[in-house]
Order: C-alpha cells, then sequence, then structure tokens
C-alpha cells in the first residue's frame, strides 16, 4: 500500500481519509501482534537476566559473607537473631519452620502426585471382615490439583522469603561496618505505620485476590489442560487426569460431518458475542450522548426530574427489571395483549422462541433493551464531560456560522471521544462477558437447533460467558470444556485490549485537550 | 436594510430555538414513559389478586394485598434478611478493602506498583465466571455452602473487591499530593495523613463505595445460586425469586413476584436516590478517567 506523507493526507478527499485510515489500521495489526509477542519475548529475556544476577548476589553473598551470614542461608534468621533484630529474626524463623513442617507432612504429598493427578481410582475392594465388596474412595484429583497448585504458591513464598533474608545478612553487614545502629524491632513496628504503611494497607486486599481470584484463575487454566467433567470429578466416580492439549483441539478443529463440530458451535457464538458487544456498546454511547445533551440543552426545563426518572433503572436490582421486562414480552406478556387488543397482529408474537434468521427478533430485542439499561449510565457520564466542554469553543462556532450539527462533529464528539476512549474500551470488554442482560432475558434461547448438541444447549442469543455458564451446570459438566472457553474469552478480549489501547488517543497524547 | 434582515435572523433562530426545544420536551417526554412503564406495571401488578400467572393486561380487575400477604407464608422474608445482612456486612468490609487498595496505589510509589497494577488488569480481564466452580468447591470445604451460604458468599465478595478500586483511586488522584507532604513535614506519619487528612475529604468517594457494595449483592444471582445449592435457608431474593419464575411455577407465583420484587426495590432505590449526587460524582470522577 502507498503510504502518504502529511500534505499528501490532507489534499485527499474526505472518503478517501476515512478509508486510507481503515487500510493503516488493519495493515498495523500484524506489526502490533509481533510488537506483542516481542514484549513477551523481551519479558522473559529480561526475567532471565535478573534470575542470574539474584543467583550472582547469592553466591557472592555467601562468599564474601560472615559466619553468621553463612548459617543463615541453612537456618534462616539465624544472622538477624545474632546481631540483634529479635522480631525478624524470629519471624524468619517461624517461617522456615512452618514451612519445613508443612512440607514433610501434607505438602511433599500434594507436590508428589501433581504430575499424575492421583493414582488410585474409587472402586470395589474386598473387606475380609466384612465378607464383602465395599466400595472405596481413593486419591482424590480435584484435592490434588487444588492443594497442589496452593503448595507451589507457598514454595514460592518461601522461595522469595529465603532470599530475603539472605539480602538482609548483606546489608546489615554493610550497616554494621559502617558503624551505624542497625534497626530495632521496635522501628520496624513503627515503620508499618509510617515508611512501609503502603505494605500494611495492602496486605488483606492482596492476601484476598491471591487465594481468591489468582488462585482459581491458575487452578482453572490448569483444568483445561486435564479431561475433569461430571464423569471424572476426581473423587467419587473416577479420576482425572492430564491431557495436554486435546481439549483445544476439540473446541478449535473443525471436525465431524453436516456443521457438527465444537468449531461451528463457538465460531457462531462468538461472531454473535463480537456483534452483540459493539451494537450494545455503541447503541448504548450514541444514544446516552444523544439523551444527555438534550437534558443539557439551554431552555430544557426540569432538568432534575428526567436524570432522576432515568437514573431509576441503575437503582433497581437488574434480576427484578429485567426478568420482569422479559415477561412482559413473553407469548401472553402485556406487549402482546396490548398489540392484540389494539388489533395490530392476530397472534400472539413468540419474542423469545422464534429462531427465523438465526433469531433475529430475539437478537435485536435484547439489543432494545440493553439500550433501556444502558442509557441511563451513559447518560451521567456524557453529562458529567458535556458540562467541561468551555462554551466559549461553541460560542466562537457560532459566530462563524456553524450550524449544530457541525458543532457537534467538530467540537462535541472529538471531545468525548477523546475524554472516553478508555471507558468505551472497559464498556466493550465489559459487554462481551455481560452475563446478567443475557441470561436473565432470554436465558440464551431460542434454542439453536444446530448448535445445541454440544454441550450446554447454546442458543441463538448465547454469548461466550453464558454458554460457558451452560456447559458447567448441564447434564455432563464439560468442566474442562468450560475452561477452554474461558480462555479463549481471555485470549479474545486480551487482543482486541492490546489493539486498542495504545492507539487511543488519549493515551497517545494526552496533553491535547488539557 | 441590513440591519433589518439581522433582526428577522435573529427572530428566526429564536423561533426555531423554541420549536426545537418543544420538540426536546415532547421527546424526554416520551421517553420517561418509556422508561417508567416496566416499574409501573410491576406495580400495578403486584396489587392484582383475580389471577396469579402473567396476563396480557395491565389494570387489575381486582385489587388487595393478597399477594404481599402471601410472601410471609414462603421463604421470603429469609431470603430478604439473608441479602440484608450480605449487603450490609459487604458495603463495610469491601469499602475498606476498596479504600485501602485505592489510596495505597494513588499515593504511595513503591517498587513493584506498576507490576502490580498491570497484574491485576490482566486478571481483570478473565471472565469471573470461570472461577465460580473452583470457589464453590473451596466453600464447600470450608463447610460454607447451602444453609450456611451467606458467610461464603460474603466472604467471597469481599475477598475479591480488591480488584475495583480504579473508581476510588481516580478519585484520590485528584486530591493534590501538596497537602500529603505538608502533614509528613509536621512530622505525621503515613497512617496519621491517611485518617486525619485524606478521609476526610474523601467523603464522597466513601458513600459512593458504600452505596455500590451495598447494592451489589441484591442483583447477585449467579454465584449465589451455586454457592445457596437449592437449599432455601441459604438463598438471596435474586435466587429464590427467580425460581417463582420458572415454567412450571410462573402461573403460581408471578404476582407474588411483582410484590417481591416491589419490597425488595423499594429500600434499595429510596438509598440510591438519596445517595444520588454522591454516585454521579463517582461515576463522572472516577469512572472516566480509569
Amino acid at each position: 500500500m502507498k503510504r502518504y506523507s502529511d500534505l499528501e493526507y490532507l489534499r485527499l478527499s474526505k472518503w478517501k481519509k476515512f478509508l486510507y485510515r481503515l487500510q493503516c489500521f488493519f495493515l498495523a495489526i500484524p506489526a502490533a501482534i509481533k510488537n506483542f509477542f516481542c514484549a513477551i519475548g523481551r519479558f522473559f529475556k529480561n526475567a532471565v537476566l535478573a534470575i542470574g544476577r539474584e543467583f550472582k548476589d547469592i553466591a557472592l553473598t555467601f562468599k564474601e559473607g560472615d559466619v553468621h551470614t553463612k548459617i543463615s542461608y541453612f537456618i534462616m534468621g539465624w544472622g538477624c537473631l545474632r546481631r540483634g533484630q529479635i522480631l525478624r529474626g524470629l519471624l524468619f524463623l517461624l517461617f522456615e519452620v512452618v514451612f519445613v513442617v508443612y512440607m514433610i507432612f501434607t505438602g511433599g504429598y500434594w507436590i508428589s502426585m501433581l504430575p499424575s493427578l492421583g493414582k488410585v481410582g474409587p472402586g470395589e475392594t474386598y473387606d475380609a471382615v466384612l465378607d464383602t465388596y465395599v466400595y472405596q474412595y481413593n486419591d482424590n484429583s480435584f484435592k490434588i490439583l487444588l492443594y497442589g497448585v496452593l503448595t507451589l504458591f507457598f514454595v514460592i513464598a518461601f522461595i522469595y522469603t529465603w532470599r530475603l533474608n539472605v539480602k538482609q545478612n548483606k546489608l546489615a553487614e554493610e550497616i554494621i561496618k559502617s558503624g551505624k545502629p542497625l534497626k530495632s524491632g521496635k522501628d520496624d513496628l513503627r515503620s508499618l505505620v509510617d515508611d512501609q504503611f503502603h505494605k500494611t494497607l495492602l496486605a488483606l486486599p492482596l492476601t484476598g485476590i491471591l487465594i481468591f481470584t489468582v488462585m482459581p484463575i491458575v487452578f482453572m487454566i490448569l483444568v483445561a489442560f486435564t479431561n475433569y467433567d461430571g464423569s471424572h470429578d476426581g473423587y467419587i466416580n473416577g479420576l482425572f487426569g492430564w491431557q495436554g492439549l486435546e481439549n483445544f483441539r476439540t473446541l478449535l478443529v473443525w471436525e465431524g460431518g453436516g456443521g457438527r463440530s465444537y468449531a461451528a458451535t463457538f465460531g457462531e457464538i462468538l461472531t454473535w458475542t463480537l456483534m452483540w458487544a459493539v451494537f450494545a456498546t455503541f447503541t448504548n454511547y450514541f444514544l446516552g450522548m444523544f439523551v444527555a445533551m438534550m437534558i443539557n440543552k439551554k431552555g430544557v426545563r426540569v432538568k432534575k426530574l428526567w436524570r432522576t426518572i432515568l437514573v431509576m433503572t441503575i437503582a433497581i436490582p437488574q434480576f427484578i427489571s429485567l426478568l420482569y421486562v422479559s415477561k412482559m414480552f413473553a407469548k401472553n406478556g402485556i406487549v402482546n395483549g396490548l398489540l392484540l387488543d389494539l388489533g395490530w397482529i392476530d397472534q400472539a408474537i413468540d419474542f423469545w422462541g422464534s429462531t427465523d434468521h438465526n433469531g433475529l427478533l430475539a437478537r435485536v430485542l435484547v439489543i432494545v433493551i440493553n439500550i433501556w439499561i444502558g442509557i441511563p449510565h451513559m447518560m451521567l457520564i456524557a453529562t458529567g464531560i458535556l458540562m467541561n466542554i468551555p462554551s466559549d469553543l461553541y460560542e466562537s462556532a457560532k459566530i462563524d456560522g456553524a450550524s449544530g450539527w457541525k458543532q457537534y462533529t467538530k467540537i462535541t464528539l472529538p471531545y468525548m471521544l477523546f475524554i472516553t476512549g478508555p471507558y468505551l474500551l472497559t464498556q466493550f470488554t465489559s459487554n462481551m462477558n455481560n452475563f446478567n442482560v443475557i441470561y436473565l432475558l432470554t436465558g440464551g434461547g431460542p434454542t439453536n437447533a444446530a448448535a445445541s448438541w454440544a454441550s450446554g444447549n447454546a442458543g441463538y442469543t448465547d454469548l461466550l460467558i453464558t454458554w460457558l455458564f451452560k456447559i458447567t451446570t448441564g447434564e455432563d459438566a464439560k468442566y474442562y470444556l468450560a475452561s477452554v472457553v474461558g480462555i479463549m474469552v481471555f485470549v479474545v478480549v486480551a487482543l482486541i485490549t492490546i489493539l486498542v489501547y495504545n492507539r487511543l488517543p488519549s493515551v497517545k497524547n494526552e496533553e491535547d485537550f488539557q | 436594510m441590513k440591519e433589518k434582515k439581522a433582526i428577522k435572523r435573529h427572530m428566526g433562530l429564536r423561533a426555531s430555538n423554541a420549536i426545537s426545544n418543544s420538540v426536546i420536551h415532547v421527546l424526554l417526554v416520551i421517553i420517561s414513559i418509556i422508561w417508567l412503564i416496566p416499574f409501573v406495571c410491576i406495580v400495578l401488578q403486584s396489587f392484582r389478586t383475580e389471577l396469579s400467572g402473567p396476563v396480557g393486561y395491565v389494570i387489575p380487575k381486582q385489587w388487595g394485598f393478597d399477594n404481599y400477604a402471601a410472601l410471609f407464608g414462603t421463604d421470603f422474608k429469609r431470603w430478604y434478611v439473608n441479602t440484608f445482612i450480605i449487603a450490609l456486612i459487604n458495603a463495610a468490609l469491601q469499602t475498606v478493602i476498596v479504600l485501602c487498595m485505592s489510596y495505597t496505589l494513588s499515593r504511595f510509589r513503591f517498587k513493584l506498583r506498576g507490576a502490580l497494577m498491570r497484574f491485576m488488569m490482566v486478571l481483570g480481564l478473565f471472565p469471573g465466571m470461570l472461577t465460580m466452580i473452583i470457589l464453590y468447591r473451596v466453600l464447600k470445604d470450608l463447610g460454607l455452602t447451602e444453609s450456611n451460604a451467606v458467610p461464603g458468599l460474603i466472604l467471597v465478595y469481599v475477598a475479591s473487591s480488591g480488584m475495583g478500586y480504579y473508581v476510588s483511586k481516580g478519585f484520590f488522584d485528584t486530591i493534590p499530593k501538596s497537602l500529603d507532604e505538608a502533614a509528613r513535614v509536621d512530622g505525621a506519619t503515613r497512617m496519621q495523613v491517611l485518617f486525619k487528612i485524606i478521609l476526610p475529604l474523601a467523603k464522597p468517594i466513601v458513600i459512593y463505595t458504600v452505596l455500590t457494595a451495598f447494592m451489589a449483592p441484591w442483583g447477585d444471582y449467579v454465584f449465589a445460586r451455586y454457592v445457596s445449592f437449592n437449599n432455601p435457608v441459604g438463598m438471596n431474593v435474586a435466587v429464590g425469586m427467580y425460581n417463582w419464575l420458572t415454567i412450571d411455577q410462573i402461573n403460581k407465583n408471578y404476582t407474588m413476584f411483582c410484590a417481591g420484587g416491589v419490597l425488595v426495590a423499594i429500600p434499595v432505590t429510596a438509598l440510591f436516590m438519596c445517595l444520588q449526587r454522591y454516585y454521579v460524582e463517582g461515576v463522572t470522577g472516577g469512572a472516566v478517567k480509569g
């Protein structure tokens, strides 16, 4: 493709400019992906180098350190204790004791079982006393995976603490050499509310995130490589084991005749998810902005009333409003009743059940109802921003004779887009994962006959996220498949974020509008 | 001559402005009606006594409080109390966690700050739904499911709330740092700075956080359903009432659902409307800057 210089670009017609920019955007995608992988490569290279430096430092400290430092390599906290930092020394020592005891009694078992996820499954064994066969539960794959991961976390924490312990010794030696006093336990405690206050503040939130967000995510990523499902639940009816990339192949490789393959279902749902996210995001964005502009216009009365009415939709819990609205459009619901009474239709319209044109009716209706849900929020945000646009911009535009539409496209819209760029992006990704609206309105239906044989009865309005939910709660509960779908959602969302985020004007040139 | 034209044009502009304003008013009235219809319908139907299923008309033929009375014959009261307890405790604890997190990330410049924020952004891209299975099993091992679902739900809501620090961080960023520094020069510790200087200034964002944390549990359906596992003792209102609208229940319980919905919506909406100002401030101030 021909690259234009700035001057040539300015000479192009509006349409050509747009085309050119579109082309540029798509041509830049491979480079962006390449950059992304280069960044990952650089990250690993730096990580390896950093680890190398750490090892060198550890060896050097051992060589040059005094006797206490050397002992500290095996008995953590020894150096601290000998040098009078009792509190630190005791904490190090306590941690080591706990770690060693834990590893000997339970941790070692979990780690050793991790590669196989359990050797002996449940089964009947002969009991000589009762003279009968007894069903016995043995290894528990689920627990092995769960506690194995937790133990790995613990090992990493131990290595980090050990390294800290080594560093402490080095620092202490240096401080003693320079003749300054070491920090006492009292100083340490004081620094926790002062210099090191951030550690105190973050301790609780980060522990929560580690246990209830990071650990489950790591676990579920690992599940994608096993055959964990309803009939291999790891304890009661059978062990599960490592599968390699088999599950990814199941989901992504086109197999089977008559359009029957997981890949086809996945492709269909992904397409609709993206379509939904685009429509849901942009209809809300522009209509919300439009409503905000109407309310903000000079001369419009009782502004507060209009805003309050709209904001009520945010206040009322979604499960009430969405479920109710969904029933309004049911076959025997209010909307059909009204239309029948007016004589506009002869028989009730099946809004949620019609499968014509890939469930077009339900799909459109979901987007329309989502506007009802989404406009108030966008209206609030747009109101705040619109008020910040300097009014002299509009005044000078008016003097120059700009029409209302020109003012909108040249002042309001660029300003809004600039400020709300990141918001739009997060809206897009959260719409891709908008479970509530879809699940409460349609439950994913109408059923997609071609795809419903796949695990979880996929329907025409199912997003990836609701499909994932159906897979896990369905009869065969294919957790491994759900994990793969979840990872795919992550990949798609992450790709979009990477591609768009660095191109946002508010990220690229932050100073322009300020 | 020229002046006359200008005046005429001016008059024309004014007239067109008046027209466009009245068009806007009409539009706004229509929009308001559309937005209010479902709520009006749900209130009206909650008073209907002649039929308990969904029907094609809005205004009841027989009015009465039967549906509200019938609610007390079900587990509704228990679900209501459950949800209220969850919401209350969640509001308190989650606010503490979120404020700790956002204040730290806004004010302190420590070594791993950037990496931590990036890491949490990546974590946020994973669909939360995915972790439900494992969280359910963990809670089950701890004995916090089914009839003990309430503490289990609180634990999970609070523990993962640190991820939602963006809005309040945006707010803390707008409080000038010179305030902190002045206090530090006068010998205040970091903790004193937080409690004596920043928190009093952060009232709007504290209220915003409390409000959103209080409202969220009322709408949580999916995870609450998982954790309560069909045991009515541990359900919240969303899970319990959802079951009234299943195909075999809807003809019996539809109007009761409406009545329950009204009872749930009233306190939450009232609270929201009282504190609306702070919500708007939080959304417009913190949310956009991210």
